[in-house]
């Protein structure tokens, strides 16, 4: 596929029988799924169950025990696949290098490939700020920021690959609801906006319900259910229900 | 220890292969190599001049005893050139600088600041590795020259001022410039810069291994700092050996 610079537009996304291990311990235990070009694709499930190492094999920072992942077909082992596809992660804690400015970090993929001259660069970062709303934060340093910011930052820094996929790890944990509701926007406004294809593995069900078009719930490294919400919301399966209707309940 | 040698060597190789990118890193390499000068200038010198002080409070008297006070100024010159120089100020630096080194990438690999980076497809060795050791590999000669200098003006200033020995400057300086070769010198800067590249290595590779939060960073910085200084005597030994068996066989 070969995706205009300007005008990127989503990839497909395939996982098959995916398996890790770490020890004794088997944290994936077949995962298949598949995500379609453009589409928003939630992955919900409990603390521990295998969700941010998925996302770790997802964008290549870990390797499968057994399985297969495809970017629009082609295995993600592929040499240069990093070259062909854009692909993108805001981390959960926003992973921005605290030694440099915010402006620094947003531009840092261009100015370290040279893609752009610094005039340009500036102007391009000064765009994705202003996107999600950090223009006057340009100049300042990560440890400044709030942690809305924080990840609103590491949004515009995925946005200056402009990414054919985003994957986003608990992209609203630690954030107060108004923050959660804007980062929320923000990923369906990118959508909206660029068409990129977004995986997002969150634990947060109002975001999920909210911004999924479709999501997978996964319970001890195992897909328990693939549906539109109404559809997970209505599944039977005890543990996906367990997690979904986990409530305060005091006692009188 | 000694079982992460091969991971060492085998980083220092990478950031070797890593060199025809040192020019676009010149920034990085410039403002490594200032700090290393500026964090470390006034300590070298009050260091080296009081070692040189004390090598000839310890055998200055001893030699004028024995009638050999023309051979004061020698045998400072060389103890302070050869060895003395190289070893303290490479365990000066592996403190002060290896120390920091580990600790800055130890708190990004744990912060996920370089697995942004290679979701942004930038090699941690040619962004963070390769400054930080061809600084220090320019830096710590430079340093040695100028602790070799201080040294010996230090031995100078006590067998002057010294009524055991009242050797004074310019004859100090006339028998050091009998005994010391300017090979005796080059000796001391080739060891030092082996020793950079130690501290460099040995410093980035606990940083990048780096895991388990703060408590983490510590044990590598500790480790840095311990695992240079033991690699730092041992290739002091074997390089001496060496340079010894060139000189035996005439090869220098």
């Amino acid at each position: 596929m070969t995706a205009s610079s300007s005008q990127p537009s989503g990839v497909g996304l395939v996982v098959r029988s995916l398996r890790k291990s770490f020890g004794d311990q088997e944290v994936l235990k077949g995962v298949d799924f598949t995500v379609q070009p453009g589409e928003i694709f939630v992955i919900m499930g409990p603390s521990g169950s295998g969700k941010s190492v998925l996302l770790k094999q997802l964008i290549g920072l870990e390797h499968a025990d057994e399985g297969d992942i495809l970017i629009n077909g082609e295995p993600i082992t592929t040499p240069e696949i990093a070259a062909r596809y854009r692909m993108a992660l805001v981390f959960q804690s926003g992973a921005l290098l605290n030694s440099l400015t915010v402006g620094e970090n947003v531009g840092l993929y261009l100015s370290e490939h040279r893609l752009k001259p610094e005039a340009e660069i500036r102007q391009i970062v000064q765009e994705k700020l202003a996107d999600v709303g950090l223009k006057d934060a340009i100049d300042k340093l990560p440890s400044e920021l709030s942690g809305g910011m924080k990840k609103r930052a590491a949004i515009a820094r995925a946005l200056v690959i402009e990414p054919q996929l985003i994957l986003y790890d608990e992209p609203t944990s630690e954030l107060d609801p108004l923050s959660s509701v804007m980062i929320g926007n923000e990923i369906l406004n990118l959508n909206r906006r660029i068409g990129v294809t977004s995986l997002v593995v969150s634990h947060d069900r109002d975001l999920a319900f909210g911004i999924a078009h479709r999501i997978a719930v996964i319970v001890e490294g195992t897909i328990r259910i693939i549906g539109t919400p109404a559809e997970v919301k209505q599944c039977n399966d005890p543990l996906v229900q367990n997690f979904l209707r986990a409530d305060f309940k005091r006692e009188s | 220890m000694f079982s992460n040698v091969g991971q060492i060597l085998m980083l220092l190789w990478r950031t070797l292969q890593a060199l025809p990118h040192a020019w676009r890193q010149r920034q990085k390499v410039f403002d490594q190599f200032f700090e290393i000068g500026n964090a470390s200038l006034l300590m070298v010198c009050v260091l080296s001049f009081f070692i040189g002080a004390v090598i000839c409070l310890n055998f200055g008297p001893a030699l004028v005893d024995h009638s050999l006070a023309t051979a004061v100024g020698g045998v400072v010159g060389l103890a302070i050139a050869k060895e003395l120089a190289p070893v303290m100020m490479a365990i000066l630096i592996a403190g002060r600088i290896g120390s920091a080194m580990a600790a800055e990438i130890g708190s990004m690999s744990v912060y996920q600041e370089i697995d942004a980076l290679r979701t942004m497809n930038i090699n941690p060795i040619q962004y963070l590795v390769l400054p930080r050791v061809i600084a220090i590999a320019f830096a710590l000669p430079m340093l040695v020259i100028f602790s070799v200098l201080v040294g010996w003006f230090g031995g100078a200033t006590v067998a002057n001022y010294n009524k055991a020995m009242d050797i004074p400057f310019q004859v100090f300086f006339a028998n050091l410039k009998d005994i010391v070769e300017l090979q005796d010198v080059v000796n001391g800067i080739f060891k030092s810069f082996c020793f950079a590249l130690i501290i460099g290595s040995v410093s980035c590779h606990q940083g990048l291994t780096t895991i388990g939060g703060p408590r983490g960073i510590g044990r590598s910085v500790t480790k840095a700092v311990v695992n240079s200084i033991v690699l730092i005597v041992i290739c002091d030994y074997l390089i001496t050996s060496f340079w010894f068996m060139l000189t035996r066989f005439g090869l220098l």
